[in-house]
């Protein structure tokens, strides 16, 4: 297909797009972002300030750029995809020679508005590139191995980068949506199974390296192995955060136990309970009812991606919009499993709701990209 | 140009929606499971994780109960509590600590060790508690902080309650005084109560306050607050209010109390005042005393230096802790003894030419030349003491001990007082048992005269008066009522003794203070409707050597004071019915005639009257002196509150 093609068919033109974006999921990011605005009033003690405001205003930035990528037809943004990869990479050296340091290990590049972090930048270059990738790619060589290799080290690159922040969350998360995004691609299901058990076969060997002279892992990060798994060992030390937020989130009980009423954000028991552990403000607040609602809420947005990414016959906007979907996801089942006592602490925020700027207007432009993808979608 | 015709797309084109099913129910599950471990926490562990939450954020504060106030047997206040000003400063409102210690240290006086121990005190709680910098300040100092408050950031005036003893010196042994619990007090209680853990919490240190410290505490009440995750208190939920401690009523007399402090000053010397029908104790006097709410105050170490370092030892309770050999004040216990055990009647006369040979030993009587042919009144009224001797050592030791516990001497009385002695009425038992050696024939008659092994405590010597005149077994009473409910009185069962030897054992005493050759005449109450019995008592507290003897014993006023002897009085009044029986001792006062019978018919005649006696109360001679005496009295009595009431120590 040719741009002429898209051109031919009757793709709406000029300001009659923003009729055809994919309104159900636009109002499902407002609806979970509103969702995140009221917690985030609840947290301050009832007020504005000093989260609320400014992640009403950083939303409306969001939406904003969302609406002028969804305009712009989505060849253009193919055609910008190994740019944004290389730009993200630049991004990653620069803040790893000049970036700042601060909570907890991720760097960022103060733009002064803002902080830009490169590595969230990276989630969305990279679904672009592999998208694009294979887009580009004849579909028979798919899983050949030396067109498997050159994606892996598309993703291992800014993962190994990330990793050396060091941020060990989002390298994971770029290694997962990396890796799914091959999966959806059609890479053959052997190299996947293999990988899995090269990853299982590790894991296994680690811990039985415990002990042993030929330890692989420090004392200390089997111990904080330890208290992940089973967080009363510790319960005033590392514990503490995951015992507080599984109170939390138990105590809301059915119903929650109402809006601004929860005791563990309201007294301080919950650690940073505006941006990571959001969730358990909600949970705790709003109950079995208030968490299920935004859950479904997620899952309909990945299930609209979905939708839109089958209907669709350009390879390039499906992958894109599978791809988005997948690093929305994992955002949120990271999340969600860490204040859930399901998986460590590692500092992955609760996507549109935790209060931040550069994760939510990341994930808008990305969005953007899916609606230009739906927009502009062969007809 | 490259073709990118989807048909011409190959097998993995196709694969693309099966994927992205595959991972769309891969994710579906995992949200399942989310919602699945959600419904598990909130739903099925609810109530687990709501005790929890309820726990980390509800605290139990303790309220400390006021402590219950002591009144005398009027109503006058003895112990109450009153408010108190102290400076708190709370560190994180203070910002540089240094600095406003500093200038706050220029307003009022700080000493280098409050301030220490409070900077030690706020590195170790939390900044947003407040630690006191000065406890027991003035209202002048208040008003200085007050009107600097915006240069002194942190820095706060508070009101608390204080122990306060509106009777300084008077009550000072009877009621004792409160301190801060020390660590020393919490090792001596078996699973100390919380309360005592509140800093700065005040509990009975000596005396009443110590011994009826549990009615006088209360108990304490509970709020329950709500604190954030630094420990904070946020709000208040709701608090269970305390039970304020019991007030007690005393026996005591406070003006009667006053009066015999008052008397006494000057000497080291203790007067109890006992009512005859109740066993209340009217007045309990121990002087010198000291000021209880020093030690309240936290008393400063020259203070402190100066009370221990005192020959007269301020701080010792004479009335029930000092203990002294008796002397003649004990020939009443001797004469019953021996007329219970039929040795002797009371017509039964002895011969006294100065001196009996009692074993292979001389024993003297005080009066040298001796008092020729004695009876039972005679012997008394003079205090011949060959006369004891003899009968003694008829009538046996052990008899005697037996006797003197019947009378309460050698027991220990029970009553709400610090370091109450037993004193001692020795047998034959005791000596073989502590001294590991037996008993001689020339320790009864030593014992038979109240020297010797013998001891007794003011207290007790007033419980046996008490027990002579009404021959019941009266039991002293300092309590007289606990929160408006009255103790058991201490009026006791009639004894078991011949009531007409007990009567003539009082007649003797009659005669002792109101006959001309008595050793008490000159103390003697005019009043008929008021006279008093009572025995003189001179106890030694050095041996009198043959040599000296031989040379003519020594005059009490020319020997220093600690050897010289102890003087007593033991008496009760009125005669026809006795309603006080009042015991003095003066710690070597000389002659009890003397020295210890004035004090006591002061105090008797002050008790009886029930306020200052006519001075046709007195004999006619001493009036202009007495007189003098009142008018003197009359001005050392303090006034009630002293000028100088809120100056911290």
């Amino acid at each position: 297909m040719s741009y002429l093609e898209y051109a031919v068919k009757s793709t709406p033109s000029g300001f009659r797009k923003f009729f055809y974006m994919n309104w159900p999921l636009t109002l499902l990011l407002i609806s979970v972002a509103s969702a995140g605005f009221l917690m985030l009033y609840s947290v301050a003690g009832g007020s504005w300030m000093p989260w609320a405001e400014p992640q009403v205003e950083r939303f409306g930035l969001g939406l904003t750029v969302m609406f002028i990528i969804a305009l712009v037809p989505i060849w253009f943004w193919r055609n910008m995809s190994v740019l944004a990869y290389l730009g993200s990479i630049v991004l990653l050296i620069f803040v790893e020679l000049f970036g700042t340091i601060g909570m907890g290990a991720q760097r960022w590049i103060d733009l002064g508005f803002m902080r830009l972090q490169p590595s969230e930048v990276m989630k969305i270059a990279l679904v672009m590139v592999l998208a694009a990738y294979y887009d580009w790619l004849p579909s028979h060589k798919t899983s050949r191995p030396l067109w498997v290799l050159i994606p892996v080290i598309l993703i291992l690159i800014p993962t190994a980068m990330v990793l050396k922040q060091p941020d060990l969350g989002t390298s994971i998360l770029l290694l997962a949506a990396g890796g799914g995004l091959m999966f959806l691609a059609g890479v053959h299901w052997a190299y996947f199974a293999a990988v899995i058990a090269a990853v299982v076969g590790l894991i296994a060997t680690v811990f039985n390296s415990r002990g042993t002279e030929w330890q692989l892992l420090k004392d200390y990060q089997f111990r904080r192995i330890d208290t992940f798994l089973d967080p009363s060992t510790d319960p005033l030390g590392a514990g503490y955060h995951i015992t507080q937020s599984k109170i939390a989130l138990g105590s809301g009980g059915w119903n929650g136990r109402g809006f601004m009423q929860g005791t563990q954000s309201r007294l301080n028991f919950l650690p940073e309970k505006h941006t990571d552990f959001i969730f358990t403000t909600l949970a705790e607040e709003f109950g079995f009812v208030g968490g299920i609602t935004l859950l479904t809420l997620y899952a309909l947005i990945i299930v609209f991606c979905l939708v839109t990414a089958l209907a669709t016959k350009d390879r390039f906007s499906s992958l894109v919009t599978l791809g988005v979907a997948l690093n929305f996801f994992l955002f949120f089942a990271v999340n969600m499993s860490m204040v859930m006592g399901l998986a460590p602490v590692v500092g992955v925020p609760l996507p549109m709701v935790s209060y931040g700027g550069s994760a939510m207007l990341v994930l808008m432009a990305a969005f953007g990209i899916v609606q230009s993808a739906h927009i502009h979608r062969p007809r | 140009m490259k073709q990118r015709n989807p048909k011409a797309q190959g097998l993995a084109y196709k694969r693309l929606p099966r994927r992205a099913l595959i991972l769309g129910g891969l994710q579906a599950a995992f949200i399942g499971g989310l919602a699945a471990r959600m419904r598990f926490m909130q739903v099925d562990q609810a109530d687990e994780y709501r005790l929890l939450a309820e726990e980390n954020r509800i605290n139990i504060r303790l309220i400390p109960p006021t402590r219950g106030r002591i009144y005398d047997r009027n109503g006058q206040i003895i112990g109450q509590n009153t408010q108190s000003y102290r400076i708190v400063m709370v560190r994180e409102d203070a910002g540089d600590v240094d600095k406003v210690i500093a200038k706050l240290s220029e307003l009022i006086p700080l000493t280098q060790e409050e301030i220490d121990r409070a900077k030690t005190e706020m590195r170790r709680s939390a900044p947003f508690l407040p630690v006191t910098l000065a406890d027991q300040v003035t209202w002048e100092d208040i008003s200085k902080v007050a009107v600097n408050a915006p240069a002194l950031p942190g820095v706060t005036p508070e009101v608390g309650m204080a122990r306060q003893y509106p009777r300084y010196e008077d009550f000072a042994h009877v009621v004792g005084y409160v301190g801060p619990v020390s660590d020393y007090d919490l090792s001596l209680i078996e699973d100390p109560e919380p309360v005592l853990r509140i800093p700065r919490f005040q509990i009975g240190k000596v005396g009443l306050e110590s011994k009826q410290e549990i009615n006088l505490r209360g108990k304490a009440g509970a709020k329950r607050v709500e604190v954030n995750a630094t420990g904070r208190i946020m709000r208040e939920l709701d608090r269970q209010e305390g039970e304020a401690g019991a007030d007690l009523q005393l026996s005591v007399d406070a003006d009667l109390q006053q009066y015999a402090q008052a008397r006494l000053a000057g000497e080291s010397a203790a007067a109890v005042v006992i009512d005859c029908e109740t066993g209340d104790i009217r007045a309990i006097s121990s002087a010198p005393s000291f000021d209880p709410n020093l030690f309240v105050r936290g008393i400063s170490v020259a203070d402190y230096r100066a009370l221990t370092e005192d020959n007269y030892r301020p701080l010792a309770n004479k009335t029930v802790q000092g203990t002294y050999p008796p002397g003649s004040t004990f020939k009443m216990i001797t004469a019953l003894a021996a007329l219970e055990a039929g040795v002797v009647s009371p017509g039964n006369t002895v011969y006294c030419p100065g001196h009996l040979k009692v074993g292979s030993r001389r024993f003297h009587c005080w009066k040298r030349g001796g008092h020729g042919t004695v009876d039972l009144n005679l012997s008394l009224k003079r205090s011949c003491d060959v006369y004891y001797y003899d009968v003694a050592v008829r009538t046996g030791i052990d008899n005697i001990s037996e006797m003197a516990r019947k009378f309460g001497l050698g027991v220990k009385h029970d009553i709400p007082m610090s370091a109450v002695a037993a004193g001692l009425a020795p047998n034959q038992e005791w000596k073989e048992r502590i001294h590991g050696e037996s008993w001689l024939v020339g320790d009864t008659a030593n014992a038979a005269i109240g020297q010797g092994f013998m001891l007794a405590s003011p207290l007790q010597l007033a419980v046996m008066t008490a027990r002579i005149a009404t021959g019941r077994a009266v039991t002293p009473r300092l309590v007289r009522s606990v929160n408006g409910i009255e103790e058991p009185s201490g009026g006791g069962e009639p004894l078991d003794v011949n009531p007409y030897n007990l009567d003539q054992v009082r007649k003797a005493m009659f005669s002792v203070s109101n006959e001309r050759a008595g050793t008490a005449y000159r103390s003697r109450i005019i009043n008929d409707e008021f006279r008093m019995a009572g025995k003189t008592g001179t106890s030694q507290v050095r041996n009198i050597t043959k040599a000296e003897r031989a040379a003519g014993v020594i005059r009490n006023e020319d020997l220093p004071w600690e050897r010289r002897d102890h003087a007593l009085f033991v008496s009760f009044a009125p005669y026809d019915n006795p309603k006080y029986a009042v015991a003095v001792v003066v710690e070597h006062g000389g002659g009890g005639s003397k020295a210890a019978a004035p004090v006591a018919r002061d105090i008797m005649l002050q008790a009886l009257y029930n306020g200052t006696p006519p001075l046709e109360a007195y004999p006619v001679a001493d009036r202009d002196r007495i007189k003098e005496q009142q008018k003197r009295l009359e001005g050392d009595r303090r006034p009630k509150a002293r000028p100088d009431e809120k100056d911290r120590a």
